[in-house]
């Protein structure tokens, strides 16, 4: 069985893996990282979303061999210890989750949406954004606004999404 | 009010695991030595099984068993059943065919299980999957619920001839016809009331345990109601006696009346477990999850509504045809007739109603409730006759309403329910005012100018909740009490366990449950810890649906605080010698009546643990009460939703220009958490009316099974909602509550649909109304109009 060699979450780990294996399964079943879910197997969902090497990557859409040598960021590394991501500040203060499952996805996507567009985030270009992550519980209505007050926090001296990862 | 206490918007407590990655939901846990279970389904609507061969399967790399339907048999495994017993017109019971976990002779839709694969590795059990060989005899499959009583229709139960399972109905049919006769204007429609599939984020899963050395068992589910799913398993399936069985739903990722029911795959796990003498774990794929969760809604409706010369409703009659599948799911046959045909009322006085209604199996996945269950397809249906007819009477939609609101309550109906509180012109009104509906007009010209069709709908909706009575759904052919359960633990230091039979899967019951506790008893809401889910740890409970937990649940608790508060009173009693009756409790402090006596709450609590001044041995030591709540009534939530679409019509593009949610929801606990159940329930009733159907083609094959091809509403589907609420106290619970789960969910369908034939000009949009139906409506509402 080949082996993989991943820093997850500041953590450097070297994995025997079957060759099919999914980056999420990798995640999930061998590091037992929980927090990333899986809501589909058509890569549409965005509950896996992890950041790999700084980017948005919808992990059960990666080969686990893909990530080798790679740098990944679970939900579970987005936090600086018990001082939480601006975002996921943002996600508490409005109401920005129910049920919970889609919310390391969408958390995650969020964070790369500020990485790539800046902390100034129009309702048109949250909505748009998000594209990629499915939510069954919120409508959207509170998550965007989640997004974009923390987006303006990750901006305004907040933590950056870089300094966490 | 204080910053934790009723009516504040406390962020919620359980948040910080699910932010921070952890949660624990059931696809979490792995149990020491497990075995992974992946199912073998059939390919076919309609088959026979004539044979399964599993050799070459078993042989394969880490399969540990292989089991079938006739394994099950062999271990007289029972089936699974449908709980509410409905009556047909001729006073013969419904038909209920069999259901057992893994079909054996006969499969009757796509996603049936015929045999199941336990190996070392998921991948392991996939690869065999493949690899065991069934023969069906496939038979022709009836997937239309209009044509399954059809004469020659493929038969799916013996026991159903013409797959009919009831023909059911409610109200007083002469009164109504006569009301016909004498009518000024019918207005008339046919409506179908689309497929959905609920997709909760988080699929199914179960993962089952067994003891050996105890003979017990444990299952890990994705459930809305453990202590129920456990009742049905022992009691009806036979797996195990209630005690010893423990179900235990952790965190739950959504539910939307899907994870009410009990499914084939926790009985096989749990029975497969004891089979192999290891933990077995399943996960549903989300392609699975399409093809077995329970799917919602699929009623043919003909509807009709008479009005007499003073633009006053005479009467309402419908014919329903609703589809419940291949099999009976565990409530699916009060779906379409108490959950229904009681709510035809809506908000108005209408002297007669007579509802009939034919429930048919079909070769597709079970049909149960589905966010508001019922409501919602009562309330598309009163919702879009009473807009038809305002246009075709040429009246204001909302002056034609008022026209024919309850005004005075309580206000019984011809359909069972009676109203006990609201006031449905106030919510009318406000979201009329928030819409700026005045001014429609204005924009509607301004639309036009940029080639744009513009469109506003009402529904004023209402709903039954607070599920339920037990006496009144007993005698309507319920199984179970639809009461609540809640105990109350203070410990010796003064925080305080609430154990709870409602079941939160996104609900926030940690944090409203917390506010309650805290607004009575005066302690910081962090103290306050709340325990659910598992049926070692909760007496009893029936779980969470139709918007019960608050009205219900909650309810359960209050009177178990009652309780607490009496013995903590008589423990503070003889801590200051004083009568019971002389203590005052407020903010957390007892305080003898016109003194300056008091003592804490904490030091009353120590005190009932060290009982050292319990003298003469009257008082029990501890701190721990218990209540059960029956309601005394439905509560009956009501409001107003105004949509406002700008349609294109070259291309049927839909924007919706303007959202607004008037509620009246009694008396609220977390203005927060309910404005988050109202986006999301607006969001599902959007989905389903334009963007979610759930489509099988004639074969029985499901051709939206996939996020691919199933709409779900994203984030640039939806516009930000304007929400707010009206309050009038519900008078049948303690606590006002009239429950705010479903309403969206209700309402918002028959609003959107209102708008987009208000701008097209016709009422020919059926649902989903897709870019493609649009295009095609406001290229024949142009047409319409030029002629």
């Amino acid at each position: 069985m080949p082996n993989v060699t991943v820093t997850v979450n500041g953590k450097s780990h070297t994995v025997d893996v079957a060759p099919e294996t999914l980056l999420v399964e990798l995640i999930r079943e061998k590091l037992r990282l929980t927090g990333t879910h899986v809501g589909c197997d058509t890569s549409q969902c965005g509950a896996c979303v992890v950041h790999v090497d700084g980017a948005a990557v919808k992990s059960c859409t990666m080969l686990a061999m893909s990530a080798d040598g790679a740098t990944v960021t679970t939900i579970e590394g987005l936090a600086n210890g018990s001082t939480l991501h601006p975002m996921q500040e943002a996600f508490r203060e409005h109401h920005g989750l129910q049920c919970g499952f889609c919310t390391p996805g969408m958390i995650m996507t969020a964070v790369d949406i500020v990485n790539r567009k800046g902390g100034n985030l129009d309702e048109h270009t949250i909505r748009d954004e998000l594209e990629g992550n499915i939510c069954r519980c919120t409508g959207y209505h509170n998550i965007v606004k989640a997004v974009g007050a923390g987006a303006r926090a990750m901006a305004g001296g907040g933590k950056s999404a870089q300094a966490a990862e | 009010m204080s910053a934790t206490g009723i009516g504040a918007a406390v962020r919620r407590k359980e948040d910080q695991r699910f932010i921070t990655g952890t949660g624990n939901y059931t696809s979490d846990i792995t149990r020491p030595g497990e075995v992974r279970a992946y199912f073998v389904r059939s390919p076919h609507a309609h088959a026979t099984i004539d044979k399964i061969d599993v050799s070459a399967a078993k042989r394969m790399p880490g399969v540990v068993d292989i089991l079938t339907g006739a394994d099950l048999a062999g271990d007289k495994i029972g089936g699974l059943i449908c709980g509410w017993a409905i009556t047909s017109k001729d006073g013969t019971p419904m038909k209920m065919g069999a259901h057992p976990a893994i079909a054996a002779d006969k499969v009757r839709c796509v996603g049936d299980a015929v045999a199941v694969v336990l190996a070392e590795t998921l991948l392991q059990a996939r690869d065999a999957a493949e690899a065991v060989q069934v023969d069906y005899g496939v038979l022709p499959a009836v997937v239309d619920p209009a044509k399954a009583t059809a004469k020659g229709a493929p038969q799916l139960h013996d026991v159903a001839p013409n797959n009919l399972i009831y023909d059911w109905h409610l109200g007083d049919k002469a009164a109504t016809e006569a009301a016909f006769a004498a009518a000024k204007h019918v207005t008339k429609l046919d409506i179908i009331n689309n497929r959905l599939v609920p997709n909760a984020m988080e699929p199914r899963a179960a993962i089952a345990e067994y003891d050996q050395g105890n003979d017990a068992l444990t299952l890990w589910n994705t459930s809305q109601n453990p202590h129920v799913a456990r009742l049905v398993i022992s009691a009806f399936v036979g797996m195990a006696p209630e005690h010893k069985l423990r179900v235990i739903a952790p965190d739950v990722g959504g539910g939307f009346g899907s994870k009410i029911f009990i499914y084939p795959e926790e009985v096989v796990a749990l029975w497969a477990a004891r089979r192999v003498k290891r933990p077995v774990k399943w996960v549903s794929d989300r392609s699975e999850a399409f093809l077995t969760d329970a799917h919602g809604r699929d009623h043919v409706t003909h509807a009709e509504l008479a009005t007499d010369a003073n633009h006053k409703i005479t009467g309402l009659r419908v014919h329903t045809i609703a589809n419940i599948g291949s099999y009976m799911s565990t409530f699916s046959s009060s779906v379409p007739t108490y959950l229904y045909a009681t709510l035809l009322s809506g908000q108005y006085a209408i002297p007669a109603i007579y509802a009939e209604v034919d429930a048919v199996y079909t070769n597709t996945a079970p049909v149960d409730a589905y966010r508001g269950a019922g409501r919602p397809e009562a309330t598309f249906v009163v919702e879009r006759l009473v807009e038809v007819a305002a246009r075709e009477l040429g009246l204001d939609p909302a002056e034609f309403r008022r026209k024919n609101f309850v005004t005075s309550f309580p206000h019984q109906t011809p359909v069972i329910m009676t109203y006990d509180a609201g006031d449905y012109d106030a919510s009318m009104t406000k979201a009329m005012e928030m819409i700026d509906y005045k001014n429609f007009g204005k924009r509607k010209a301004e639309s036009e100018k940029n080639g744009k069709l513009r469109g506003i709908g009402f529904s004023t909706y209402i709903e039954a909740c607070g599920i339920a009575p037990s006496q009144a759904v007993g005698s309507l052919g319920a199984g179970v009490g639809l009461w609540e359960s809640a105990e109350v633990r203070v410990n010796p230091t003064g925080s305080v366990e609430i154990l709870t039979g409602s079941h939160s899967h996104g609900q926030g019951h940690e944090t409203t449950f917390a506010q309650l506790v805290s607004d009575r008893l005066g302690v910081p809401i962090d103290t306050v810890s709340i325990v659910h889910g598992d049926t070692d740890k909760v007496q009893f409970g029936m779980g969470t649906y139709g918007s019960r937990s608050g009205a219900v649940g909650m309810s359960a608790i209050s009177k178990a605080l009652d309780k607490i508060e009496d013995k903590a009173k008589k423990v503070a009693g003889y801590m200051m010698e004083a009568a019971a009756d002389d203590i005052e409790f407020k903010d957390g402090k007892f305080t003898v009546k016109g003194t300056d006596k008091s003592v804490g709450w904490g030091d009353v609590t120590l005190n009932a643990y060290i009982a050292h001044k319990f003298t003469g041995g009257q008082l029990e030591p501890g701190l721990k009460e218990g209540a059960f709540y029956d309601p005394t009534n439905f509560t009956f939530p009501a409001g107003c939703h105004l949509a406002e679409v700008e349609i294109d019509p070259e291309t049927g593009k839909i924007t919706i220009a303007n959202w607004v949610a008037v509620d009246d929801f009694g008396n609220i606990i977390n203005p927060m958490i309910v404005e988050g159940q109202v986006h999301g329930g607006i969001a599902q009733g959007v989905g389903q009316a334009m963007l979610e159907g759930a489509h099988y083609n004639a074969d029985g094959q499901l051709v939206t099974g996939s996020f691919m091809d199933y709409a779900m509403p994203r984030a640039a589907d939806l516009p930000s909602f304007k929400v707010d609420t009206t309050v009038t106290p519900c008078p049948s619970n303690p606590l006002g509550i009239k429950g705010c789960g479903e309403a969206g969910a209700i309402a918002s369908p028959a609003a959107l649909i209102n708008a987009i034939t208000n701008a097209v000009g016709h009422e020919n949009v059926p649902m989903p109304a897709t870019p493609s139906v649009v295009w095609k409506a406001a290229q024949g509402g142009m047409k319409k109009a030029a002629e």
